[in-house]
């Protein structure tokens, strides 16, 4: 099943962003969303990923199938790193957490407080994260941030193993993944004319 | 949902998480009132069962907010509504969570810290009963509460002008089953008033919560 969205009008803060965006995102593809800063790519993600409603235009193919990785990696820092990855297995209803320690090389941290870790290894174990949830479509914001080459390196082979499985990402990323399966996909030109906020934000 | 209350309690009881705050406070409330009223026992006797019901509801106030603004500061709001978890029944667990965290042990000391207070003889058990049957509706409402403020920083206060006043009729019937009590009178009509209210806010609220709180992820 593609994801799709057809002529897609997000809006941030009641202000359209991006106006009139299609694509389709079909199993085994990935799409990465290129654009400067403030373009609308997160606004783009969160709403393919269903956290805020469409201004216009309709998503198909995602609710119940994306899993979404966003800026924050959601760790809880008081719990060890297999505690944090065991949990959002249980909430996905999905078994096992080796498989997604191993990808990311994080099987000596696994008792590590999740609180103690760097910034990439964090970055590491929310993307673990991803793996455990046994979705198919990956919605990924900037996932690389404060990864080094090697981690990136990590990164681009459990998202090539993920889209061999028949999975699909979206995500949006300022690097070179060294993906062969990424079409890129500029945002620019959707760009949404400026105008005023369609509704009342007080009566919101 | 087994999983995210574990998760709760478990992150309460570890270092940071705040387990055992509103009880100290409760506790020191509880213990700070004979000093301010003066050693008159005849007096405290009388106004021992308001003053057990407001400690426990100020008790109950101090970590609401702790109930959603943790998981908005770490991004994991985000990912749990997109979550096969359906809102509602996330915010049901959350108010489970902060019950058995925060209601629970007021309920279980209130007896104890009866004593301090010179509370009648029988009042102590309808004292027990109208928490555990009135601080679930507390921890309901302040859910609700936290989900309409979850994202403002130091929303702590506009929380507790929002939630006080939605507190009041839980109040009410709460310290009038045990002042009742206490006295030795029919408690039946206050107490199937409390029970009223906690099953209702339980059964409806969730839903307002849940609506509130997909606003405010936007």
């Amino acid at each position: 099943m593609d994801l799709t969205a057809s002529d897609l009008t997000v809006a941030r803060g009641g202000v359209p962003v991006l106006d009139g965006v299609s694509f389709a995102l079909a199993p085994g593809r990935a799409l990465v969303l290129r654009g400067p800063n403030g373009a609308g790519k997160t606004t783009l993600l969160r709403t393919v990923a269903g956290l805020q409603p469409a201004m216009a235009g309709e998503v198909t193919g995602a609710g119940e199938r994306i899993a979404y990785a966003g800026h924050a990696d959601g760790l809880k820092s008081m719990l060890s790193v297999g505690e944090n990855l065991r949990f959002w297995a249980q909430v996905f209803g999905t078994e096992g957490i080796s498989g997604a320690l191993s990808a990311f090389n994080l099987e000596t941290l696994e008792d590590r407080l999740a609180g103690t870790l760097s910034a990439g290894q964090k970055r590491r174990l929310g993307l673990a994260r991803l793996m455990v949830t046994g979705r198919p479509v990956w919605v990924l914001d900037e996932p690389t941030v404060s990864l080094d080459i090697a981690s990136v390196a990590l990164f681009a082979e459990a998202v090539r193993a993920h889209l061999g499985q028949g999975g699909s990402a979206l995500m949006a990323t300022h690097i070179d993944l060294g993906i062969p399966e990424a079409d890129d996909f500029d945002v620019t030109p959707y760009r949404a004319k400026p105008r005023a906020a369609l509704q009342d934000e007080a009566f919101l | 949902m087994i999983a995210l209350l574990t998760r709760d309690l478990r992150l309460a009881v570890r270092a940071g998480g705040g387990f055992g705050l509103g009880l100290a406070f409760f506790l020191i409330v509880t213990v700070l009132v004979p000093f301010g009223v003066g050693p008159q026992t005849d007096l405290l006797t009388q106004i021992a069962p308001g003053i057990l019901w407001i400690g426990a509801l100020l008790a109950c106030l101090l970590s609401l907010d702790r109930i959603f603004a943790l998981d908005w500061e770490d991004g994991s709001l985000d990912l749990l509504a997109t979550a096969p978890l359906p809102m509602e029944g996330i915010v049901s667990v959350k108010a489970l969570a902060h019950w058995i965290t925060t209601g629970l042990p007021l309920v279980l000391v209130a007896p104890a810290l009866g004593v301090l207070l010179n509370l009648a003889g029988p009042g102590y058990l309808w004292l027990f009963i109208s928490l555990a049957l009135g601080t679930p509706a507390l921890s309901v409402i302040g859910t609700f509460g936290a989900a309409l403020t979850v994202g403002l920083k130091r929303g702590g206060l506009l929380m507790s002008l929002l939630v006080l006043p939605l507190y009041v009729p839980t109040l009410i019937f709460g310290a009038e089953v045990a002042r009742r009590g206490a006295e030795g009178l029919a408690v039946q009509t206050p107490l199937l008033m409390l029970a009223g209210i906690s099953f209702g806010v339980a059964a409806l609220l969730p839903f307002a919560s849940a609506a509130v709180l997909r606003i405010n992820l936007r």
